[in-house]
């Protein structure tokens, strides 16, 4: 297994799999009411112009949030873009 | 709401098509309506089942879009409230089939309610288009809801829909049927011991499961423990000391919270569905979807900013050259109508009152409805096709900078960040914002935006002294407008409205294109709401400024004083027209005193004597007395200033009854220079909002608050324009 690193430190077009999401209260129940939860998979899809906030594709829609935000959820890589190559489950 | 009807829930995630939904099932049978303890509009309309003549007419609520029935956002405490106090026959849930897993995870948690109900696996369309497969049969099996397939954009499956929820309804027959998920074996015990205590003590007044009340416990919804303690101190008590204690024992087994637990078990018993239902396709994984495509270019991180400016100028040039043909149609038949009334009636007070009064003011404001309309359309255009989101995305690292939120550009649009909004749904809009602190000082700002009702102010002003530039002064007057609110925002963050910002997580739907029905239901809801305004609060105040700028009129003494002037001159004519010569000079000298009597009498009517009062200070501004009327008239309505400026100047110059327009007179009037005009699209930019803005902000926040938006931005109004005014002289 790859080590967990925070959501932050994720280029865009990685492949990453949501290893925790520490976020307490409102802001945790706002990313797990969107679906961002332990085993999910997510790719970031682009960086605001000011590189804050991020764009986060899930397998069926795309979501938003800051990276201080970010900082709350770890992730592990999958596979690198855009290879073509990544294996679903 | 009649009691005998069934009434059939709407509900769903934002952008998920439920208000696409809500008209296909409704049509034009639909009107806003306010349920008991609940601060959020709802919308109401009829349907049919059944058949025309034999069936039945239901009554159909379209709830506030939301992912989840937790209690943080007064869109979910009014849906929940929905459920647990109207307690409809049935819900439908409109779910984006596209992203069927998400969307599943309110449907549950209404399922672990037991409200009845109907799942609209809806944009099946575009579920198709992506390669996609779901099986409705067997979600309906596994959910044991009937799930339709539907098209809301088509009204595809819409009665299909109707029926079922209607069959549902009569079945069930007011019965909740609670879904009962496991949450693992740490919380499961745990609420097999609370539901005896909450059946017991019957907490909810036994409306709703004791299971649900338990998990909201565990889950810290302060809402429901808040209502539970004070029906009974003792069972909450007990109740709370459980939640803590597995909380406790969580933390350190799991390092996981309760709440964060229970979201996993839920979406793993909807993994558990859909992983059976939907079918991706082999090759879609890659495939990137044209929504994607075009965000590379349309929020790129160069690309981004310069579109977004171009779309907003491009709102701007089309509002404004499409809009202005009809302008002048009905600004012309307005006109037309003041003369007719004018020629039709005998002279004196009743006919000033049509034609000053309610004619030329009514006519000020429907004569703005066309560009209005466009406005509008445009905006309802860039909301409905998902542009709007990524606006907020784009722009939220600059906003969070003054303390507000990516959203806060929502409510800043509707209420005129895009010139020609309006304030009061423009404060109506910042209820999306999460947190009170940034809603708060979204709501206090959100009225310096330009207003539809403001638009003619800065039009007028524009075309008097800055003729050919009017498009130009616009886009500035909309820039001041975005800096002044963005950096109030900013003080009152840092001083009367402190604290941390709030999640921004949020979803950028796909770009899709908006339906022209949806586009022109918008457009004309919000349009009426303009227009209403215009044909009663509106011409109240016109009415009753008239009357205040009629009377008490001229004093005795003066108005004889006048007579006996004009009669003097009308002799020196009529003396000169017997010796059988024209004396153009002694006709403008008649002319010149009627102008003198008329300004005279405006400034001794009730209006003018506070306008005059008022302008030893609002000389500092370069304001005149008339000025101030139309101002004091603009704390009512924004869309009086330049009817009540219009009327100001008629009244006060008997030769420009051919109604010229009010920025030619403005332009030429000496007391009104350049500098002055500035001074006052700095003011009617910054002071206080109108009456029905100024109720609205009372409604969303508190009269205390409200109170402080008219005082503070009054003062700092005048402040900014009395520096503008100053400065501005110094340069002309």
């Amino acid at each position: 297994m790859n080590q967990c690193l925070t959501l932050r430190q994720a280029q865009v077009n990685q492949k990453l799999r949501i290893c925790s999401v520490g976020a307490q209260g409102e802001l945790g129940r706002r990313i797990r009411d969107m679906g961002l939860i332990p085993g999910a998979e997510v790719t970031v899809v682009g960086k605001a112009p000011l590189k804050d906030p991020v764009a986060l594709r899930l397998r069926d829609f795309t979501l938003t949030l800051r990276n201080s935000e970010a900082d709350h959820i770890t992730v592990e890589l999958l596979a690198a873009e855009p290879a073509g190559t990544a294996v679903k489950s | 709401m009649k009691e005998h009807q069934t009434v059939i829930g709407l509900s769903g995630n934002p952008n998920c098509g439920k208000t696409t939904m809500f008209n296909a099932l409704t049509g034009s049978h639909q009107h806003v309506g306010n349920w008991p303890g609940v601060t959020v509009e709802t919308k109401m309309g009829h349907a049919r089942v059944g058949g025309e003549g034999a069936g039945e007419e239901i009554d159909i609520v379209d709830l506030p879009g939301t992912y989840s029935l937790t209690a943080y956002s007064e869109e979910e405490k009014a849906a929940r409230n929905f459920l647990i106090e109207t307690r409809p026959a049935a819900i439908i849930d409109v779910l984006n089939a596209d992203a069927l897993e998400r969307n599943l995870y309110l449907a549950v948690q209404i399922l672990e309610l037991g409200v009845p109900l109907v799942l609209a696996l809806n944009m099946m369309d575009e579920v198709r288009r992506h390669g996609k497969d779901i099986d409705a049969r067997l979600l309906t099996e596994l959910t044991g809801c009937p799930a339709i397939e539907t098209v809301a954009r088509s009204g595809k499956g819409k009665q299909e829909l109707l029926e079922a929820a209607y069959a549902l309804a009569t079945t069930r027959a007011g019965r909740w049927e609670p879904l009962v998920i496991s949450y693992g074996p740490d919380l499961d015990p745990v609420l097999s011991e609370m539901e005896p205590i909450i059946e017991a003590a019957g907490l909810m007044a036994g409306t709703v499961p004791p299971r649900w009340v338990g998990i909201k416990y565990l889950e810290g919804d302060t809402s429901v423990i808040r209502r539970c303690r004070e029906a009974d101190p003792e069972a909450s008590a007990k109740l709370e000391a459980l939640a803590a204690k597995v909380a406790a024992h969580l933390t350190k087994t799991l390092r996981a919270s309760s709440d964060a637990i229970i979201a996993d078990y839920r979406y793993g018993f909807i993994a558990g569905i859909t992983k059976r239902v939907v079918r991706y396709p082999k090759v879609d994984e890659e495939r990137i979807r044209l929504s994607d495509r075009m965000d590379m270019v349309l929020t790129h991180q160069l690309a981004g900013p310069v579109v977004m400016a171009l779309i907003i100028y491009l709102v701007y040039i089309l509002t404004f050259k499409a809009g202005k043909v009809p302008m002048e149609a009905v600004q012309g038949a307005f006109t037309w109508l003041g003369k007719t009334a004018e020629a039709a009636m005998p002279p004196g007070l009743l006919r000033s009152l049509v034609v000053s009064g309610i004619i030329a003011g009514v006519g000020g404001v429907l004569g703005f409805v066309p560009l209005i309309m466009i406005m509008f359309f445009l905006i309802a255009a860039l909301e409905d096709s998902g542009y709007v989101a990524r606006m907020a995305y784009m722009l939220d690292r600059v906003f969070r900078i003054f303390g507000l939120h990516g959203t806060s550009v929502l409510p800043f649009i509707v209420a005129g960040g895009i010139a020609g909004g309006c304030a009061v749904p423009g404060v109506m809009a910042a209820r999306a914002l999460r947190s009170p602190k940034e809603k708060l000082a979204t709501v206090l700002v959100t009225p310096f935006m330009t207003c539809g009702a403001k638009v003619p102010v800065f039009l007028m002003l524009a075309a008097a002294f800055f003729p050919g530039a009017e498009a130009g002064v616009m886009s500035l007057v909309t820039l001041t407008a975005w800096v002044a609110a963005l950096l109030v925002a900013k003080l009152l963050r840092a001083t009367v409205v402190k604290g941390p910002s709030t999640p921004f997580v949020m979803e950028l739907p796909p770009y899709r294109t908006p339906t022209l029905s949806g586009l022109c239901i918008h457009t004309w809801e919000r349009s009426w709401d303009y227009m209403r305004k215009a044909g009663t609060t509106i011409l109240a105040i016109s009415v009753l400024l008239w009357a205040a700028m009629t009377f008490p009129g001229l004093p005795a003494d003066r108005a004889s004083a006048f007579d006996a002037r004009e009669n003097a001159v009308q002799g020196q004519i009529d003396a000169a027209k017997t010796q059988g010569q024209e004396s153009p000079e002694l006709a403008d000298a008649l002319k010149q005193l009627a102008a003198e009597r008329s300004e005279e009498a405006l400034k001794a009517s009730a209006a003018g004597r506070a306008g005059v009062a008022l302008e030893s200070m609002s000389r500092l501004a370069g304001f005149n007395w008339r000025v101030n009327i139309a101002l004091v008239g603009g704390l009512a309505a924004k869309e009086v200033i330049v009817s009540t400026l219009g009327t100001a100047y008629s009244l006060g110059e008997v030769d420009t009854k051919d109604a010229e327009p009010l920025s030619r007179l403005l332009a030429a009037d000496p007391t009104f220079p350049k500098a002055a005009a500035l001074a006052l699209i700095i003011f009617v930019i910054l002071y206080a909002p109108c009456s029905v803005t100024i109720v609205t902000m009372a409604r969303e926040t508190s009269w205390k608050w409200a109170a402080f938006a008219m005082g503070f931005n009054t003062a700092l109004a005048f402040v900014a324009a009395v520096a503008v005014f100053q400065a501005a002289r110094l340069f002309t």
